[in-house]
């Protein structure tokens, strides 16, 4: 288990570089050199410094980003209250399954939050039917009713 | 929905797109269809909203946001759209969504995700959302984070 990583150094290049590729990459014959040419930097550099920050994993990608639910699947936030002294056993037990994409610690009662990304929603009731028979606690799904907003983009500075 | 290219397409990138000055050109070899229908695709899957967007995703952590609420309300079902909607405009919120409550124990269903350098930055968000909801919302509570336990991002079966 992961403690909270530490900020990364970055310097004014890697920050503009970040913050201009948070969306909108162009989908021309060369988009590296279309990036550094509105940014001032060679397409070599783009392309080292796009391949340096996933290496120190301050993107944690650099790709398209899907939405499952259009693919015809699901994605559930769920969580589970665990006991104190049962609390690294049962993040084993969840984190064992390839359903699970993030899992989080949060400060609170419900104190196990995770994300169940699958092909189908059968595939969810049953991932969250193994959590339960596994854990012997009740899983509280949070399935999506309405999406308002979202739209990770952070200021790099 | 997707055929049976897309879906060929979308396992090549899912990782993320080649690190080469061609990258279409690259996937275009790789699923031996040419350059132009990759991204002919890409364009089609991004107008259908089967993606998001195209881009680099942060590790918040890395970039120093280091205080990552998952702020949860109680607000009225006959105005939580209404006010969801003015929830996700405010600029401290990257994620914003209804979800079910779960009487007696989780009385909330308006979800937002704040982010902050520092805890009161953080705090600040939650009190945008807060004069935001104002005399509709009957409780609300913020979530820290302090541990990832996991985080691997979506994959599809090859």
């Amino acid at each position: 288990m992961r403690p909270l990583p530490e900020a990364a150094e970055l310097d004014a290049t890697d920050r503009a570089l970040i913050n201009a590729l948070q969306g909108g990459f162009p989908l021309c014959d060369e988009p590296y050199r279309a990036v550094g040419e509105a940014l001032g930097l060679a397409e070599t550099e783009v392309i080292e410094r796009l391949r340096a920050l996933l290496e120190r994993k301050a993107l944690t990608r650099f790709g398209p980003l899907y939405q499952i639910e259009k693919l015809g699947g699901a994605f559930v936030l769920a969580a589970l209250k665990v006991p104190e002294e049962r609390f690294d056993e049962v993040a084993a037990m969840v984190n064992a399954l390839p359903e699970v994409a993030h899992n989080y610690r949060r400060e609170h009662a419900f104190n196990m939050w995770f994300v169940l990304a699958c092909e189908t929603p059968a595939a969810i009731d049953a991932a969250i039917a193994e959590i339960e028979a596994a854990t012997g606690l009740t899983v509280y799904a949070f399935p999506k009713e309405r999406e308002y907003f979202v739209e990770l983009k952070l200021d790099a500075g | 929905m997707p055929d049976e290219i897309d879906r060929r397409l979308i396992l090549a990138t899912q990782a993320g797109l080649p690190l080469v000055p061609r990258p279409y050109d690259a996937l275009a070899e790789r699923l031996d269809i040419e350059p132009q229908e990759v991204k002919a695709r890409l364009a089609a899957m991004l107008a259908s909203g089967v993606i998001r967007r195209i881009g680099a995703v942060p590790n918040h952590y890395a970039l120093g946001y280091r205080f990552n609420a998952m702020t949860v309300w109680d607000v009225a079902d006959d105005v939580v759209d209404t006010l969801g909607e003015q929830v996700g405009a405010l600029a401290c919120v990257s994620h914003c969504y209804r979800r079910p409550r779960h009487l007696p124990d989780w009385p909330y269903n308006l979800f937002a995700m704040v982010h902050g350098r520092s805890r009161a930055e953080a705090e600040a968000g939650i009190a945008a959302i807060a004069a935001v909801l104002g005399t509709d919302c009957r409780a609300h509570e913020a979530l820290y984070s302090s541990r990832i336990l996991k985080k691997t991002g979506l994959r599809l079966a090859e």
